[in-house]
C-alpha cells in the first residue's frame, strides 16, 4: 500500500501510472454503469464480455472499466473502445460477440451496432464525432468515461490531486482565494454567488471551521450532482480539500440524499482510498496540513437544500432554514464559520488551480465564466446530462445537442431551475443561458436541470403541479409560505378541475407577489416563479380553462375527451387492442369510435395511434 | 426483513454503535433503523433516547420531518414511484394510478397482506429512463400501464 508523504512520491506515481496508461499494447473499455444503465443490464454485460474476449484469447489486452455516467443516457449503456474513441451506444448482450469480434479481434468498428446520426443517417464510429458530444466542452464532466469512480489509481493517472499539491506547496491560502476570484467562480447550486467571497469571509474568522459540499440535489429533473458524485467522487474531494487549506478548514462534509445510495457508497470508498493514500486525514502529503472529510445522509427533504436548513439536519434535528442576520460563514454548521458549496462549484476548483483563472475566465460569458452542466430531460430527443460554456442558446442545447422534440410533437416550453424557476416559451430559445439571462425571463438557472415540454404539457398543471410539489417540502414554520402556498393550491385546483372564475389569475398574481415578499427563505420567495411565468407566458392557457372550460394539451381530465378523426383513421384496431377498458370498438379498415361512458382517458389511444387519429377535444 | 413486533436489540446496539452514540447522527441512525424494518418500530424511541442523551420529542421531530422514515409498519415491497418533473411530462401520474388500480390502495397505504406499500418520491436522478419506480432498492424504468403492472404481478408471484 502506498502511502504519500512528500509531494514528489505522489507526483512520481501518477507518471508511472500514465506511462502504464499510456502502453501502447494495454486498450481500454469504458462501460457506464449509473443507475439508469444498470436498468439496462450494464452489469452483465461487463461478464459476458470478459467470457467472449476469454474466448478469443485477449482478456488481458483491454482492461474493462465500469465508469460513472457518460452524459448521454438515452443511448445507454455505452460502450467505447480506446484506442481510437469507438463509441457503441445501447448496447445489448448478443451485441457482445460482435464488438469482439469486429472491433477487438480485427481492429475494424461493427458498422451495424454505431451510433446513426438521425440528421445525416450516417454511421458514425467514434465518440468525439457524436453529434451530442461533438457540440459541448465537457472540461468536467468528460473525465467520468475514464475514471472508474471505485479506483483512486484512475483518478491519480487523468492527473487527480495534482491539483491539490500544487495548492499545498506553492501557493499561499490567500493566492488560491485570490486565483478563484479571478476566474470569478459562481456557485452552481442555485444563486450563482461567487465562491471567492464567502471562502474570503470564511477564512477570515477564528476557531473551528467547516467546508461542506451541497449534494442534496433536491430539484426534481436534477441529476448532475449524482452524475458527478458516483462517477468521479475523488474531483469533489480533491475540490474540497482545496478549499479547506485555502479556508483554514480541518474538517468537511458531503451532505448527499439517500435516495442516492451509488452516490453514497462510491463516496464512501473514494474517502477511505484517500486516506490510504495519506491524501486525507493528518499532515496531507507531508505539509502539516490535517483535514478529515465525512459523509452525512440526508432524509429526503427538498428544504434541506437551503444552507441553514442543511446545517442544522447536519445537527441531527429538523431541517428547518433560519433567517440569516447572520451569515453562516461567520455562524454557521455547530455555530462555527462554515463554507457551503455545490457538488459542481467543489469539482470546478481543481480544474482553476490546474489551469489557471485566465483559461478558466476565458470560458463563458461577461459575468457567468466556466461551462455548465446542465440536465436535460423531459419531451427531448437526447436525454442526458450536457455540458457546455456558459452563453450557449437554449436553441442550441435543446436541438442542436438535445436533438429536438421527439414524435414531431411541437416545442412549448423549458423549465429550468427546478421548483424555483420558471417556464421559458419558444420565443425565447435563442436566448444564450447564463445566471444573469435566465433571471430576465423570471426564470433562474438553479442547479442546472432543463425540463423540455412540449405540445402535451399543460402549463397550468405544470404550475399546479409544481405548487403541489412545495406544500409537501415547505416546513411550513413561516406563514406566507405555509398559507400562501395552500391558496394557490385551492385555486389552481380548481382552474384545473374546470371550476376557474374571473379574478382568479389575478389572484394567482397577487398571493405569489406576498409570497416573493414576506417568505422567510429562498424556498417560500422562489415558490410562486412556476406560477408567475407561466401567467406571463401562457396566459391564454389559463384564460381557456377558466372561461372555455377547456384543457388545450389534454391533461386536465374534466376538460377534454378523446375523439377519433374519422378521416384520419385507418382503421388499423391497433387502439381497440391497447385500451384497458374496451372503450373503443370498429371494423377493421373502418373508422373506430370511443364509448366515452366507458373512456377513464388514459391516453394509451392517443400514444399509440400512428396516424394521429385520436384528436384531443 | 419483516417485523413482528421481536426487535432484534443487538442489531439496533451496533447501528448506535456505528455512530459511537452520537446525537448529530440521530437522522442517519433513523433511517438505518428503517432500512432494517421497513419503518421505526415504535419501541426502539426510548432507547434511542437515552442512549444518544436527547429527549423523546426530538426524535418524533426529526422522524416525523423526513421523508425517509416511517413510524408506521409498511409492507415487504415499498414501491416508490418518481413523481419528479421529467418523470411527470412523461406520465408517472398514469403509474400511480395503474398500480393503485392493481393493488387495490391509495398513495401512502400498504396492502392488507402486508406484502405493498406504496408511497411517491421526488426525482430518484434516473429521469433519462422515466417514468420509473424502484420497489424496494431495484430500478424499473421506461415504464408505462401495462409494463407496471406487469412487475408488480411478478413481485406478487415471486412472494407467494
Ligand atoms: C429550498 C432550497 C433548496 C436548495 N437546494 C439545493 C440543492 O439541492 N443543492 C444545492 O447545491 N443548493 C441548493 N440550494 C442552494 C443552497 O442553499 C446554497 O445556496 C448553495 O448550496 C451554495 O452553494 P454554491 O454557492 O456553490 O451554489 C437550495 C436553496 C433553497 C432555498
Ligand atoms: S419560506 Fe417556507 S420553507 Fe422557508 S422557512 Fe418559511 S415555511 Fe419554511
Ligand atoms: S390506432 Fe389510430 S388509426 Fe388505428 S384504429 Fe385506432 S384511431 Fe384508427
Ligand atoms: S383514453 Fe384510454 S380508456 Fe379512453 S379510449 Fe383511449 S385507451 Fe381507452
Ligand atoms: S424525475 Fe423521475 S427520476 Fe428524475
Amino acid at each position: 500500500m502506498v502511502k504519500f508523504d512528500n509531494k514528489e512520491a505522489l507526483e512520481s506515481y501518477i507518471q508511472e501510472l500514465q506511462a502504464k496508461a499510456q502502453s501502447p499494447d494495454k486498450g481500454l473499455i469504458s462501460l457506464c454503469s449509473g443507475p439508469g444503465c444498470i436498468i439496462h443490464n450494464s452489469d452483465k454485460i461487463r461478464d459476458t464480455l470478459t467470457e467472449e474476449m476469454e474466448k478469443h484469447g485477449i482478456a488481458d489486452k483491454y482492461e474493462i472499466r465500469l465508469t460513472g455516467c457518460h452524459g448521454y443516457c438515452e443511448q445507454g449503456p455505452i460502450m467505447v473502445i480506446d484506442p481510437g474513441g469507438i463509441f457503441y451506444p445501447k448496447v445489448e448482450l448478443e451485441n457482445i460477440p460482435q464488438i469482439v469480434e469486429n472491433t477487438l479481434v480485427n481492429n475494424e468498428p461493427a458498422e451495424k451496432l454505431l451510433f446513426k446520426d438521425p440528421a445525416t443517417k450516417k454511421r458514425v464510429a467514434r465518440e468525439e464525432d457524436v453529434p451530442f458530444y461533438k457540440l459541448q466542452t465537457r472540461s468536467i464532466f468528460g473525465k467520468n468515461r475514464l475514471i472508474d469512480p471505485n479506483s483512486i489509481d484512475s483518478y491519480l493517472a487523468v492527473g487527480g490531486y495534482q491539483s491539490l499539491a500544487k495548492a499545498l506547496f506553492e501557493m499561499k491560502p490567500k493566492e488560491i482565494i485570490a486565483e478563484i476570484k479571478s476566474a470569478n467562480l459562481r456557485g452552481r447550486g442555485g444563486g450563482g454567488f461567487p465562491a471567492a467571497i464567502k471562502w474570503d469571509s470564511c477564512s477570515r474568522h477564528k476557531g473551528p471551521k467547516y467546508v461542506i459540499c451541497n449534494a442534496d440535489e433536491g430539484d426534481p429533473g436534477a441529476y448532475m450532482d449524482r452524475g458527478l458524485l458516483e462517477g468521479n467522487p475523488h474531483l469533489i474531494i480533491e475540490g474540497m480539500l482545496i478549499g479547506a487549506f485555502a479556508m483554514g478548514s480541518h474538517e468537511g462534509y458531503v451532505y448527499v440524499r439517500h435516495e442516492y445510495p451509488l452516490a453514497v457508497a462510491n463516496l464512501a470508498k473514494a474517502i477511505d482510498h484517500a486516506k490510504q493514500y495519506g491524501l486525507l486525514g493528518e499532515d496531507i502529503l507531508g505539509s502539516g496540513f490535517d483535514f478529515d472529510l465525512h459523509i452525512s445522509k440526508g432524509g429526503g427533504a427538498f428544504v434541506c437544500g437551503e444552507s441553514t436548513a442543511l446545517m442544522a439536519s447536519l445537527e441531527g434535528k429538523p431541517g428547518r432554514p433560519r433567517a440569516k442576520y447572520i451569515h453562516t460563514s461567520e455562524k454557521g454548521f455547530r455555530d462555527s464559520p462554515s463554507n457551503l458549496n455545490n457538488v459542481e462549484t467543489w469539482a470546478n476548483v481543481p480544474l482553476i488551480i490546474d489551469k489557471g483563472a485566465q483559461w478558466y475566465a476565458a470560458m463563458g460569458t461577461d459575468y457567468s465564466k466556466g461551462t455548465k452542466i446542465f440536465s436535460l430531460v423531459g419531451k427531448v430527443v437526447n436525454t442526458g446530462l450536457v455540458e457546455v460554456p456558459m452563453g450557449t442558446t437554449l436553441r442550441e442545447i435543446i436541438f442542436d445537442i438535445g436533438g429536438g422534440i421527439p414524435k414531431k410533437k411541437q416545442f412549448k416550453a423549458v423549465q429550468t431551475g427546478g421548483p424555483s424557476g420558471g417556464c421559458i416559451p419558444e420565443q425565447f430559445l435563442d436566448t444564450p443561458v447564463d445566471f444573469d439571462e435566465l433571471t430576465k425571463l423570471g426564470s433562474i438557472m438553479g442547479s442546472g436541470g432543463m425540463i423540455v415540454m412540449d405540445q402535451d404539457t399543460c402549463m397550468v398543471d405544470v404550475a399546479r403541479y409544481f405548487i403541489e410539489f412545495l406544500i409537501d417540502e415547505s416546513c411550513g414554520q413561516c406563514n406566507p409560505c405555509r398559507e400562501g402556498l395552500k391558496q394557490m393550491m385551492a385555486v389552481l385546483t380548481r382552474i384545473c378541475e374546470g371550476n376557474g372564475k374571473q379574478g382568479d389569475i389575478e389572484l394567482l398574481e397577487e398571493l405569489g407577489t406576498m409570497m416573493q415578499k414576506f417568505s422567510l427563505c429562498g424556498l417560500g420567495t422562489s415558490a410562486p416563479n412556476p406560477v408567475l411565468t407561466t401567467i406571463l407566458y401562457f396566459r391564454d392557457e389559463y384564460e381557456a380553462h377558466i372561461y372555455d372550460k377547456k384543457c388545450p394539451a389534454g391533461v386536465c381530465k374534466p376538460l377534454f375527451h378523446y375523439e377519433i378523426d374519422e378521416e384520419a383513421c385507418t382503421g388499423c384496431t391497433l387502439c381497440a387492442k391497447k385500451c384497458p377498458q374496451e372503450a373503443i370498438s370498429g371494423e377493421k379498415k373502418e373508422p373506430h369510435e370511443i364509448d366515452q361512458e366507458k373512456c377513464i382517458k388514459c391516453g394509451i389511444c392517443y400514444d399509440i395511434c400512428k396516424f394521429d387519429a385520436v384528436a384531443i377535444r | 426483513m419483516a417485523y413482528n413486533n421481536d426487535i432484534d436489540w443487538e442489531k439496533i446496539d451496533d447501528i448506535i454503535d456505528e455512530y459511537s452514540s452520537d446525537k448529530e447522527s440521530l437522522l442517519m441512525i433513523l433511517q438505518d433503523i428503517n432500512e432494517l424494518y421497513n419503518f421505526v418500530p415504535p419501541e426502539t424511541i426510548p432507547v434511542l433516547a437515552q442512549k444518544l442523551n436527547v429527549p423523546k420529542s426530538l426524535i418524533y421531530s426529526v422522524a416525523t420531518f423526513y421523508k425517509t422514515i416511517s413510524l408506521e409498519p409498511r409492507g415487504k415491497y415499498i414501491v416508490n414511484v418518481c413523481t419528479g418533473t421529467a418523470c411527470h411530462v412523461r406520465g408517472a401520474e398514469k403509474i400511480i394510478d395503474a398500480v393503485q388500480d392493481n393493488l387495490q390502495i391509495d398513495t401512502g397505504q400498504t396492502t392488507q397482506d402486508g406484502l405493498f406499500t406504496l408511497e411517491t418520491v421526488r426525482c430518484l436522478g434516473c429521469c433519462a429512463a422515466g417514468p420509473v419506480f424502484t420497489v424496494n432498492k431495484n430500478m424499473h424504468g421506461g415504464l408505462d400501464r401495462s409494463s407496471a403492472i406487469n412487475i408488480i404481478d411478478d413481485y406478487k408471484k415471486n412472494a407467494s
